[in-house]
């Protein structure tokens, strides 16, 4: 019997982390009806965040509160996602609102982007970007203002965003000739987060052991839905945000600024998915493959879940957590050892991690079968199911 | 003139088929035959995508199908009577399991290559597009699909050597290695065969009756459904074909690249597919063709010289089909692009006005005898 609830807590541990990473997608995706394949990146951008403040805490002045970074990791790792969603909403999403097909092509190529930018990223390969972005941005003004009018306008900002990213393109490569500059930041090796002294340790109930780590995720998870729930129940700009997921249109007529709603909901969204980025690095090691391990997971507890709802996010994301490990971990076979030859033969064919995620994701399309639109669908009626 | 426009493509593509082989070195001649094949689930995906409106984020398990079975046949095919293929004595699998049987005999092979793809689309399509499942739910339920299938071939050394794949370099075919330089010359010019015959395919498809209810669908499904059709008949059928082609390709890339991993379904690769569709413009048969040619062709120059930043350079065209090129390159073409730019460095074309004053060349000398501008000013 300790078997059993020591594969719940584990169970239930796993599903925490992917509520956590499922509960940005869901309230961009319920929300906004926007398919964000970049998610795992933002994921990824948290461990990498948890990692810098820890390294900043390991040496130096900051070395006495060593114990207590991953508190000041987590609100950093939800600014930094946070406003690197709030980035890719304003250059790019922006623009694709109501084509969500080209917006899913379009983040997927954003979070190739992410991933080879922090294999690639060094100090010269910043100071390359900054200065290109900058001389972007600037060369219109520099220009004479009549040219704006003439007809090859649009060909001369293209021709002077081309010559931007050369100048910074040819700034990168020769500062990489100084070593220092041309250190990368992170590699593609996975990067190794210490968890401080006191989530390394294990609490003893008795009959279960809890390690400290995933009490603590269980925690965080609790605290993020709390607030998350908060935030758009009960706060003035979450009640906006439902006004116009209701009603775009008679929102504005009322005076919502919905573009700056739009913003605000992308990025309270990636934000949670640099927290949940934080949660996973106590897991174990982290790389920049780290959200395509994420991404689908993700988007199964969002169908699975039903669009819009938060609770369905968390019932799903919790069910395939804790289904997925209690097959693939292949413990009810320990749990009752009594079982029929066939059963038995066929527990042990889907105990992997990767055979268990084959059967609970072949459940899942076989439930939606009879739930099409997920365990709590939205009421109303409409054409368009 | 106009006989002339019909037949010189394929005059043009005739002579690629007969000189390509002559001039170009094997390895490359190989790369092209590689990508050409590509070209064939490119078309599968333009017509479920671009014709149809619906993006298939999976059809790498159809793709990989098809390269199993094939991959599964040359397997059999080197071996001595009575033995089993080499992995199997790494797992101890001491019998061939019941499934590798059939495969003994290339016309079941030949079957299964295109039957075992469509059928698996077939079914999935049909349970999705049953319950009115579509848009990005059906993407997300496709790659998720993908996912499972890629972890099932993944897992499973017993049955299909897992993670390593199969190797089908070594066996022969009619005598012939498999791997040999005349032996990929011969697979080229099938494969070119293949990519025409996709495209006439296509193309019968996408013309006619069949292709303006695809078109429906893309546009308006509800009111194509209220007027009496039924969207889930044509979505399957055509799903069931994309499936088709791709395990087509997939065969035809595998015999070409000498190997066949669960690697062929992997989430990234399949939406690359997507992007080289998009790329050489969706909606557009000779698009979907070109934009694979010319991107792997370009992965795989990038590749050599700087590895690390394809990646950004992908990612890049992802953005900007999305953003400026929604039609791909053959779409801006066919709308005029070129004359865009044209117009914005110089030299704007004459607007041809109803009733075509500005062609009509009467107009034109009396403008010359009047000495006048175009534009109308003196």
């Amino acid at each position: 019997m300790d078997l059993l609830y020591d594969t719940l807590f584990n169970g239930l541990a796993i599903g925490s982390v992917l509520v956590l990473a499922a509960l940005g997608l869901a309230v961009v995706f319920g929300l906004m009806g926007v398919i964000n394949m970049a998610h795992g990146e933002l994921m990824m951008l948290g461990a990498y965040t948890t990692f810098v403040v820890q390294n900043l805490f390991k040496n130096g002045p900051l070395e006495g509160l060593f114990p207590l970074y991953i508190l000041v990791a987590i609100p950093l790792a939800f600014l930094v996602s946070g406003l690197a969603g709030l980035l890719l909403e304003k250059t790019v999403i922006r623009r694709l609102y109501g084509r969500p097909l080209e917006t899913l092509l379009a983040t997927w190529g954003v979070s190739l982007i992410l991933q080879q930018f922090v294999r690639s990223v060094s100090s010269a390969f910043v100071i390359g970007l900054l200065v290109a972005v900058a001389l972007g941005l600037v060369a219109p003004r520099l220009l004479p203002r009549a040219w704006s009018q003439r007809r090859w306008a649009p060909v001369l900002g293209v021709v002077s965003w081309v010559m931007a990213g050369l100048v910074g393109i040819a700034l990168a490569s020769g500062l990489g000739g100084v070593r220092v500059l041309d250190q990368p930041w992170f590699s593609a090796r996975n990067i190794d987060v210490t968890a401080p002294v006191w989530l390394r340790g294990s609490v003893d109930l008795g009959a279960v052991n809890m390690p400290t780590a995933r009490l603590f995720i269980i925690a965080l998870t609790a605290l993020a839905l709390v607030a998350v729930h908060w935030f758009l129940q009960k706060s003035v700009w979450g009640i906006r945000i439902r006004a116009v997921t209701q009603n775009r249109s008679m929102s504005d007529c009322l005076g919502i600024p919905t573009e700056t709603v739009d913003a605000l909901t992308f990025l309270v969204g990636s934000g949670l998915a640099g927290v949940a980025g934080v949660a996973v690095t106590l897991l174990g090691s982290v790389g920049p493959n780290l959200g395509g391990n994420y991404i689908v997971d993700c988007f199964m507890v969002v169908v699975l879940g039903g669009v819009g709802k938060l609770l369905g996010t968390v019932v799903a994301a919790l069910g395939i957590g804790v289904l997925s490990y209690v097959i693939g971990s292949g413990s009810l076979l320990l749990v009752w050892p009594a079982m029929p030859a066939g059963l038995n033969e066929l527990i042990t064919f889907f105990a992997t991690t990767s055979m268990a995620k084959v059967l609970v994701f072949a459940l899942v399309v076989v439930f939606l079968q009879f739930r099409p639109a997920g365990l709590f669908p939205q009421k109303g009626r409409m054409v368009e199911a | 003139m106009a006989k002339w426009r019909t037949w010189l493509p394929w005059l043009l593509l005739v002579a690629a088929g007969l000189i390509l082989p002559a001039i170009l070195p094997p390895f490359r001649l190989n790369l092209l035959g590689r990508f050409l094949s590509l070209g064939i689930v490119a078309l599968g995906i333009d017509l479920i995508w671009g014709f149809t409106g619906m993006l298939s984020l999976g059809q790498g398990i159809f793709f990989a199908l098809g390269g199993y079975a094939v991959g599964m046949h040359l397997q059999l095919l080197a071996l001595p009577p009575g033995e089993l293929p080499e992995f199997f004595g790494l797992y101890g699998v001491k019998a061939l399991p019941a499934f590798w049987q059939p495969f003994h005999s290339p016309l079941f092979t030949a079957l299964c290559i295109w039957v075992l793809p469509a059928l698996v689309a077939g079914v999935l399509g049909y349970l999705v597009f049953r319950n009115r499942i579509k848009g990005v739910y059906f993407s997300i339920l496709t790659q998720a699909a993908l996912l499972v299938f890629f972890n099932f071939f993944n897992g499973q050394q017993k049955l299909i050597n897992g993670t390593n794949g199969l190797k089908t370099d070594t066996a022969r075919i009619f005598g012939e290695l498999v791997g040999s330089d005349s032996m990929q010359r011969n697979l080229f010019w099938l494969t070119l065969v293949l990519v025409v015959a996709a495209w006439a395919l296509c193309r019968w498809l996408t013309r006619g009756r069949f292709g303006d209810a695809l078109i429906a669908i893309r546009d308006d499904e509800p009111r194509l459904r209220f007027t009496g059709y039924n969207p889930t008949a044509y979505k399957t059928l055509v799903f069931a074909i994309a499936g088709a082609m791709a395990g087509v390709s997939g065969a035809l890339y595998t015999v070409q690249s000498g190997i066949v991993s669960p690697q062929y379904m992997a989430v990234p690769f399949s939406i690359e597919m997507v992007i080289w569709v998009a790329v050489g413009g969706r909606g557009t048969l000779i698009g979907a063709v070109l934009g694979a040619v010319l991107i792997n062709y370009a992965k795989s120059l990038v590749s050599e010289q700087l590895p690390e930043t394809w990646l950004f350079i992908q990612g890049g065209l992802f953005l900007l089909v999305v953003t400026a090129l929604p039609d791909g390159l053959v779409g801006w073409w066919r709308q005029g692009g070129p004359r865009q730019i044209q117009a914005m460095v110089g030299w704007p074309p004459l607007a041809p006005t109803y009733p075509g004053l500005d062609l009509d060349p009467a107009v034109q000398a009396e403008r010359e005898a009047l000495g006048s501008t175009p534009g109308g000013a003196p």
